[in-house]
Parts: structure tokens; sequence; C-alpha cells
């Protein structure tokens, strides 16, 4: 009796062996993809669309290729969700928790092949994975208290990050910018309030922060182009035209005289809102809609900068920064606070014009200006100051400090390596596994500076025999050097949330032991798909496609 | 196919276009229906116990599910047989009933269907054998109350229904951290029981996630927590002693149901109309104003210039929540749902003890907790985990330990898991079979050997010897007379369930085996089965 099909046609089914080996082999091909941009000495992706356009991205940062990838592999795409949370959460590490991942289950492939079960490595991995964040917990540096060393935590933790980047040739500079903005924040992660404007022209260096705050928009015509000690008010109104907003109402009229007569009154209408909003006091007006020309005329008239169309984002930072309310009502002026800055004042940058605030009096909110040669170039700078901002702000609140340059993989190696001695039964094997794919996060760091990695690793875990050693891997001098003299840092929060999602991503494959697949709803094209065929040849010679276009 | 003939001789047509149909009957009907339903079965096999395994389904869309649990599993598989559909509806009706379980009661009904396989090969008629499993399910059932156990708990004893939950989490991924879990499953639950009644309303329980953080972080709100912000950016992030106003009415110019047209011809009623405009939004910022509320909810959007007279007013404001969380929001602080703002009375306002909004990560995510609620019978379950899938899979996990824990309080009978009830209850079985003379007492041997099979995959899956075990853990059993020997799965070194503290509800157990036997029954009586062919 044959067995009747109980899926749909198109759908497939994988079991045991063949589904766990599916999944290593697509999570391993994911994780080698992103592996050479890990470290300092990282290469860059390029990544081109499918659609119109064919535009093309330079990235390095994990989360932005995994991103854009279409990919088919079940596995895969859990890989592909950890590095996303890890750059909504804490915004860097989004490689490394990929390339920890894929490592974790290029060990636990070779256990499974040697009989272990996977509920054991599991269990194993569960032990080996809070040793490991012990032993980064004693290490932890706090210097919260001690504001100078604590700003130089900032600094190191930035360098580090934009050191892999495409800005690490300008990273001081950089890295002093991001701490100055993500200072001003004062403990909230709210980065909205840190606007980040790209005009293409200039050098990477001529990046700037700008104190106050600067808005893309242009001034209008025949409005006052500086204003001193300037009384903003940030509103959220229509100002084309306003309409009746009770349902039902329309105009019907049986002459053209009423017709004017209404459209007069309608005017009157406008005129008087206008008057009341200067009624406020105010010498400037922002507005989140538009401002028509009639409006703008009378406002121009009783010289009053009005500035149209700021976009949502940009009143909520100006209201943040100028210390006044978004208003919509005008009906009482003494209530409704007003903005405060020195100076307004019309400023060029490349050939743009763009307003600039300055002298304001919260100063929560800043603007980055980026200065570069290319919009690829300035993306990925954005892509990579982004990371940096991320990881400052999370670092704000939570001020343990570790070293980098895989100073903080051979500690946990160490400790987990000690565990896997004194465990008995099969966990051992896989604790030891766990010690092992954290070692290969340094190796691959080493190899992409194109070192001698397996020389480097085996110096750098002599050293850490000794206690109380601060040895990481110099990627500049290709050597073993003292992270804190080089002053190589990363935040404690990173690092454990790469820890964490690793272990709980590899555990989750792992436990699978069949995929399932439905059959694939038809589409017409796929417009978006970003085009990148990879394939992966297994050992045993099976062809496992991992990526589809 | 079948043709009929009239006495004339001519054809008659029973069934329409029959060239296009595929037909399958009698035996053959049955053993194709009985290997579609086994096929279902043995998909999930390997997923039972504490160290079953995940599948790992992908959508039509794409979309990755990694689950352990039954009903989700079938749910998404995509089924396309009738009979497995079959089964889809049987793991869902245990999920509907009892929440738990959803797994054993589909490697039950395959168990069973294998058995009967057998029988039928032997030439028994198919009703034969679904009135002997009938005759065993009940024995089954009786005997299970018979071993079954009661145990006191109370508001201040929970540590029972703890261990019931975490026996219920210990197959999933969260096993982690179970006990945790467990705990906040069993708190929520509590929080919500009306004990008098014995009832439970699990829709007083939400369930919320958030990527990001922890499994430990996962947290039990005495509270509601929203997934939406302040309507206005400047609004206060906290407020403390909130009186709430929960208006299902928009802040917005009113729209009456009846049509009508409000005709504009002169001047003077345009400028009536706008000053009538303004004194709207007016008004209703002044009754909530009026009324005393510190906190506006409101099912619907705002206008701008209501959502400013609101900051101006120094009332803040939350748009847009959704129906049910509107409801669960009223129960907890025990205020009112208000259609319009004439009716908004001081009386009508709910009252919280402190609201705050609290953000996450780096993108702009924000959650808003009411807690210290007037009543605190409606409560969130807060979860954080590494990635979307593993939120989705603590949610299944956290329900079926809800679901537990409410079939505790209405029924506070175990009986102890690991296998044990079903090996003691395949020998209640076996022994009662010789009693029944007539071919049901085959059907009823059949259904015992089926009862084991549920042991024997835990075995399986565990990494043990299944028949070796099962025959040693079965002897154990009428040797000492103790029905609560099981399988020792996490290898602890005892055979006890008491002193493993593995617990299952005994309406969770008498469920799956009344309703695997008759999804069984049902499947046995089909004889033919007529199918469009393939087009």
């Amino acid at each position: 009796m044959a067995i009747e099909r109980i899926f749909k046609d198109e759908a497939s089914e994988e079991k045991g062996e063949r589904a766990r080996m599916a999944s290593f082999v697509g999570a391993m091909a994911i994780a080698d993809l992103v592996k050479t941009t890990l470290g300092p000495k990282g290469m860059d992706k390029i990544l081109q669309s499918t659609g119109r356009g064919r535009e093309v991205t330079v990235t390095n940062d994990g989360a932005t290729i995994l991103k854009s990838l279409h990919i088919d592999n079940a596995a895969a795409k859990v890989l592909v969700d950890i590095s996303k949370v890890q750059d909504d959460e804490v915004g860097d590490g989004t490689t490394s928790v990929v390339v920890l991942a894929g490592e974790l289950l290029r060990e636990a492939e070779k256990l499974v092949a040697a009989k272990i079960h996977p509920m054991t490595i599991i269990s194993g991995y569960r032990m080996a994975a809070e040793c490991a964040r012990h032993a980064l917990l004693q290490k932890v540096v706090d210097n919260k208290e001690d504001a100078e060393k604590f700003r130089s935590d900032l600094m190191r933790i930035a360098m580090t990050t934009l050191s892999s980047k495409i800005l690490c040739q300008d990273k001081d500079h950089f890295a002093k910018l991001a701490v100055d903005a993500v200072m001003r924040l004062k403990g909230s992660t709210n980065l909205e309030s840190i606007q980040i404007i790209k005009k293409p022209g200039g050098s990477l260096k001529d990046s700037f922060l700008d104190e106050g705050f600067i808005l893309d928009k242009k001034i209008g015509i025949g409005q006052p182009k500086r204003i001193e000690n300037a009384n903003i008010l940030v509103a959220n109104t229509a100002m084309d035209t306003d309409k009746v907003k009770i349902y039902g109402a329309r105009v019907r009229v049986d002459s053209m005289s009423k017709v004017a007569q209404i459209e007069g009154a309608e005017k009157e209408k406008m005129r008087e809102k206008v008057q009341k909003i200067i009624a406020h006091g105010i010498n400037c007006f922002v507005n989140r809609q538009l401002i028509y020309n009639f409006p703008e005329e009378l406002f121009a008239d009783a010289g009053i900068l009005a500035i149209e169309h700021a976009d949502f984002d940009g009143i909520e930072r100006l209201a943040l920064v100028t210390g006044g309310e978004i208003a919509s009502t005008f009906d009482n002026p003494e209530t409704v606070k007003l903005g405060h800055c020195k100076l307004i004042e019309e400023i060029m940058i490349g050939e743009d014009k763009l307003i600039r605030f300055s002298g304001v009096e919260m100063g929560q909110a800043c603007t980055i200006v980026l200065r570069g040669a290319s919009h690829h170039v300035l993306d990925e700078a954005e892509r990579s100051l982004h990371d940096a901002l991320c990881v400052l702000s999370q670092t704000v609140n939570d001020s343990r400090v570790l070293f980098g340059g895989g100073w903080p993989e051979m500690i946990m190696a160490k400790e987990v390596d000690e565990l896997a001695r004194k465990t008995p039964g099969k966990k051992s094997h896989a604790i030891e596994a766990f010690s092992r794919a954290l070692l290969a996060i340094p190796t691959i760091i080493a190899d992409n500076a194109g070192l001698d990695s397996a020389e480097l690793v085996a110096q750098l875990r002599a050293e850490h025999h000794k206690e109380g050693c601060n040895a990481g891997i110099d990627v500049i001098s290709g050597s073993v050097g003292d992270m804190a003299e080089l002053g190589i840092s990363e935040a404690f929060k990173v690092k454990q949330a790469v820890l964490l999602s690793a272990t709980e991503a590899a555990e989750m494959i792992l436990r699978v032991d069949e995929i399932i697949t439905c059959a694939p709803r038809q589409r017409e094209n796929r417009i978006h798909a970003w085009k990148m065929i990879c394939t992966s040849f297994h050992q045993g010679g099976n062809f496992v496609p991992i990526l589809t276009s | 196919m079948a043709l009929a003939f009239d006495e004339f001789g001519r054809p008659f047509l029973i069934l329409k276009e029959q060239e296009q149909k595929t037909r399958l009957r009698g035996l053959d009907a049955q053993k194709a229906n009985i290997s579609a339903g086994k096929a279902v079965a043995r998909i999930l096999r390997t997923s039972l116990g504490p160290k079953g395994m995940d599948k790992m389904l992908q959508s039509p869309d794409g979309d990755v599910t990694v689950t352990n649990d039954g009903a989700t599993i079938l749910e998404q598989m995509d089924v396309d047989n009738q009979i497995a559909k079959l089964m889809v509806e049987l793991s869902r009706s245990q999920d509907y009933e009892i929440g738990d379980g959803t797994t054993g009661v589909v490697v039950m009904a395959g168990s069973l269907l294998e058995q009967a396989e057998k029988l039928l090969e032997r030439g028994i008629h198919p009703i034969r054998v679904a009135e002997g499993y009938e005759v065993a399910s009940r024995i089954a059932v009786e005997h299970l109350d018979r071993i079954s156990q009661k145990f006191e708990f109370g508001p201040s004893n929970i540590e029972p229904l703890v261990q019931t939950c975490m026996t219920t989490l210990s197959s999933k991924i969260v096993n982690r951290c179970k006990r945790d879990l467990a705990e906040i499953a069993v708190k929520a639950v509590l929080a919500v029981a009306d004990l008098e009644r014995r009832d439970v309303h699990l829709d007083l329980i939400k369930v919320e996630g958030k990527v990001g953080g922890r499994l430990e972080d996962t947290e039990l709100v005495y509270g509601i927590v929203v997934d939406k912000d302040m309507s206005h950016p400047q609004m206060p992030k906290r407020i403390e002693d909130a009186k709430i106003a929960i208006l299902t009415c928009p802040f917005e110019p009113p729209k009456p149901k009846t049509k009508h047209k409000v005709d504009i011809d002169t001047v003077e009623k345009f400028q009536t109309l706008r000053v009538q405009e303004q004194k709207y939004f007016d008004d209703m910022v002044q009754k909530c104003k009026d009324a005393g509320a510190t906190l506006v909810i409101c099912q619907w959007g705002f206008d701008d210039e209501a959502n400013h007279l609101l900051m101006n007013r120094n009332l803040p404001a939350v748009r847009w929540v959704g129906g049910v969380e509107l409801e669960l929001i009223a129960i907890a602080t025990g205020g009112r749902i208000v259609p319009r703002f004439q009716e908004l009375t001081p009386e009508k306002l709910g009252k919280a003890g402190m609201v705050r909004e609290k953000s996450f990560g780096t993108t702009k995510d924000r959650m808003l907790y009411i807690e210290q609620c007037a009543n605190s019978r409606a409560v969130t379950i807060f979860i954080r985990g590494g990635n979307k899938m593993m939120i989705e899979e603590t949610k299944r996990s956290i329900h079926d330990a809800l679901c537990v824990a409410r079939n505790l309080i209405r029924n506070n009978s175990i009986v102890y898991g690991g296998g044990s009830a079903e090996i003691s209850c395949s020998i209640a079985v076996e022994s009662a079979a010789d009693r029944y003379p007539g071919v049901e007492q085959y059907a009823i041997r059949g259904f015992a050997d089926a009862l084991d099979a549920i042991p024997m995959a835990l075995a399986e899956n565990s990494g043990l010897q299944p028949i070796e075990t099962l025959s040693a853990v079965k002897s154990q059993q009428i040797k000492e007379n103790n029905p609560f020997c099981g399988i020792d799965c996490n290898d602890v070194g005892t055979n006890d369930m008491r002193e493993q503290n593995v617990f299952e509800t005994l309406i969770g157990k008498q469920q799956q085996i009344l309703l695997a036997t008759q999804v069984v029954k049902m499947i046995l009586k089909i004889d033919d089965v007529i199918s469009p062919s393939d087009y």
C-alpha cells in the first residue's frame, strides 16, 4: 500500500539527518558569507539590487548584508533574524553574532557525526554559555563614577567600533563626534534626536557635529535670513486651506458673487489664524505641513521666518532642542511654550542651503553633518556612525566595559575549557566544542588581516594562561599586544548579547529534526529581491542551494 | 466503478463524471486512510517528551516557525489529505479543550490506527474494532480516575501547580528557565482565577512579547502592557495615580450615521460652522478634564488640533488602542468604556497607581505600562527573547502552561507523567480484555498495545532502548503494584515519577484518550473514498 501524499504539491519535507544537514549547511554558509567582514581588516561587500536602476550598496555591516539577501534556507533565516535583533537591541556586533552561531553549529555538526545526541550538545552549550558570561562578568570594568575615565572608555569603544568600518581612517574624529553626540542625550537611548545629514562633497574629515540643530529646508522668499534671539513656534497645523472638518459640510451657492464672498471669508479665516500665530510674539514659525503662498506672504510681511514642511522627526527634534511644544491650536498664546534660540541663520554646505538654529536652550538633540566623496561612501558612513552611536548610547546606560581585539573570547574560552575538564559525561565534549567556537573569532580576525592565525592564537592562549593578562590581537602590527595600552575596548552589553543570542540560535537550530516547507505562494515577479546566488558544497558532495535570486 | 442498470438495461448514473474521479473502496480505503493518519503521527512522534526535537516550518511566504507544539506544527503544515486534516482537527480540539498534550493525542491516535490495521488484516470487521476501542477507552478512563491523586494548593502554596507547569514546559525550548516561567504562569493564573467558582478566565491574561533581551528577563506585570505610546511626543512619560478615561469615540467632529449634508451658502454660515467646529474640540477636551481624568485612552485617532489641546491642557492621551486591549484596561482599572463624551462621569474613570512609558533597544520602540491597577484581575506576561521565533515559541509554551494551571484549578486531580499513566492503563486494559467474550477482545488488546506507544516514543526520544525500557518499567509496575513508574527521560536515576515530580492533569490525559479513540473510530468507519483525480 503506497503511502498517501499528505502534503500539498511542491511542499517538501526533510527528515532527521538530512534536515539537520540542511540547516547546518545553510547556517554555516551564511556565517561564511559575512565572516570576511569581521575585524578591523575585514572586507566590504557589494550588494546589487535586481530592481530598477540596479542600485549598488557597499557595506561592511553584517545586518545590512543579511537583510538584503533573499534566502530560502530556513536555518539561514534564523541567523538573519538574530543579526537583525542584535542591530535593534545594541546596534553593533551584528557580524560577530552570526559568525559565532555559525561556528557553534560547525562544532555541533562534528559532535553529531560522532553520535552525540543534539540534546546533550544543547545542555553542554547552555552550561558553557552561562560559564562564559560569568567569566566576562568577573572581568568587566565599570568607570561610571569617574566622568573623565568614563569618557575615555566611550572614546575607546567608539574607536574600536569604527575601526572595522569605512570611517577607520578618521576614527579619532568620528569617535569624538559620536561621543559628543551621545553625551548630549544625557542617558536617553532615543537616537532619533541625533540627526544625520548627508551632503556629498568634501572629504569625510570635513564632517562635523553641530551643537545646535540643522534643518534641511530653505527659508521662504522675502523673509529674514538671519534672526537673533529667536522665539520659535513649532507647529503641526494645516496652513494650506483650512477645511471645515464637520462631516458632510460642503459649499453650495447659487451665484458667483457668493463664491467670492466665501472665498473672502476663507481668506479672512487664514489671515486670522496667521494673526493669532503672530500674536504669540514669535519671529520664527516652523510647520510640519505645507504653508501656502498666502500665509507665507503674511508671515513675510510681519517679518517672521516661516519654514514649511519640516517632517515629523524634524519638528520633534526641533521641539526637543528649543524647548518649545508642538502646537496645533493658537487660541491661548499665554499657555503655549515657545522655543528659543540665540541665532537662526542660513548656512551653506557644499552648494545646498540649510537652516541652522544655534545657541539652543535644551540641547538634547544635535546634528551631525556627514561629508564624503559619493553617496555610497556617505551611506556606509551613516551606517557605521549609527552603529557607533547605538553602542555608545547603550554603554551610557550600562557602563560596563571590556577589552577588545579577541580578548573577551580568549577569557571565555579559557574558563569554558576549564569547565569542560571538570564536567563528567558526554556534555564535556560539547563544552569543549563551545570553547573552540569562541576561539574561532580571534582566528577569523587574524585571518582577515592576513596574519598567521594559528601562530597568533596559540601565542594568545599562552599569554592568557597568566593571571590578569590584557593580551589581544594587535591587527595593525600583526602581533599579540596589550589591549589596555592600545586602547581597544568593547561594551559588555554587546558581547553579552552576542554570546547569548548566538547560543540561543544555535540551540534552536540544533533542536530541529524535521523541516517542512509549504508550497511557496505563487508570485508574479519578485521585484526587489537582491540577486546573489550562492551555493555550497557539503563534505559529502551534496549540493544544497542556499540563496536564490 | 459503480455502474447500475435500470430495468430496461440502460446505465444509471450514480456519480457524475465518474471517469474523472478516483475511488477507493472497502479494505483498501481503510488502509489508505490508516496510512495517511500514521504518516501524520510519525511526524509528531519525535517531538514527544522532554528530549523531543523541534520542527522547522516554512510558510508559503517564507516565514520560519520553529516549534515543538503539536497543534502548531499540524496547523502550519498545510496538509492536503482529508484524513490528515482530521488528525489536524484532533490536535486542535485538544488544544482548545485542554491546551496541552496536543502532540500526545496525535501520537496516540496514530498508534491506535496502527493496531487497527493489524486487526483488519486478520479479517476483523472495522466496526467491531471500533467497538472494542470504545470499550477499552472507557476502561482506561476509569482506571485513570482510580490512579489519580488530588492535591491541595492555595494562594500561599503554589508549589504543586508550579511543578505541573514545569512538566509541561520541560519539553519546550524554554526549558532553560522553566522554573521562572512556570512560576510566572501560575502566578498569572492565580491572579485572575476565581477560586470560589473554580474558574479561570484566560482572556484576562495578556501575553505580549518584544524581541531583545534575554529569556530570563521575561516578567509578569500586574497590570496591562500596551504596545503604544503617548499621542504627543511632549506629553509626560510617567503618571502617578492616574484616572483613566477609556473612550471609544474619536477626538474628531461627530459623524452622524444618517446621511446628511450641511450646505454652506453664506459667509455667516461658514463662520458659524467654523466657530462650532472649534467649540467641538474644546468641549471634548473640557469634558474629559471636567470628569477629572488625568489620562485618556482612546480607541480611535485624534485630530491634530485635539491632540494639541490635550497637550495644552496637560491631559496625556494614548490613541489607536485595540478593542481587546481597551477591554482589558477597563477590567484592570475598574473603569467603564465610554462611547460618548456626554456620558463621561467621574465614576466611570479607571484608576491605576502608575502609568509609564518604557523604551527598548536602539529603535524607537516604546511600550506603555499600566500598573498598580484598582482591580488586579488582569495581568500581562511580557516575554523577551533573542529572536522572533523564540518569542513566538515562548508564547505558545506559556499558553500551554497557563492552560495546565487553569485545568488544575478546575479539577485538582493529577496523574503522573513520564508515560506512567499510559503504562498503568495499558496493564489495566490488557487484564480487562480477557473478560470480554467475542471479537472485541482482540481490539481491546490492540488498544492496550497502542497505549504503550507513548512511553515507547518517550524512551526512544530520550535515547533509551525502547522495548527494553518499557518492559522493565511494566514489570516493575506489576511487581510493586505501583502505577507511578514511568520512563526516566532525564537520567535522574529513579523510575518513580512521584520523586521526579512529573505531573500531568487528569482531565488532560482523559481527554487525550477519549479524543484519540473518537477520531480513530471515525476513520475506521470510512469504507469509500471518492476524490476528484488530478487535473
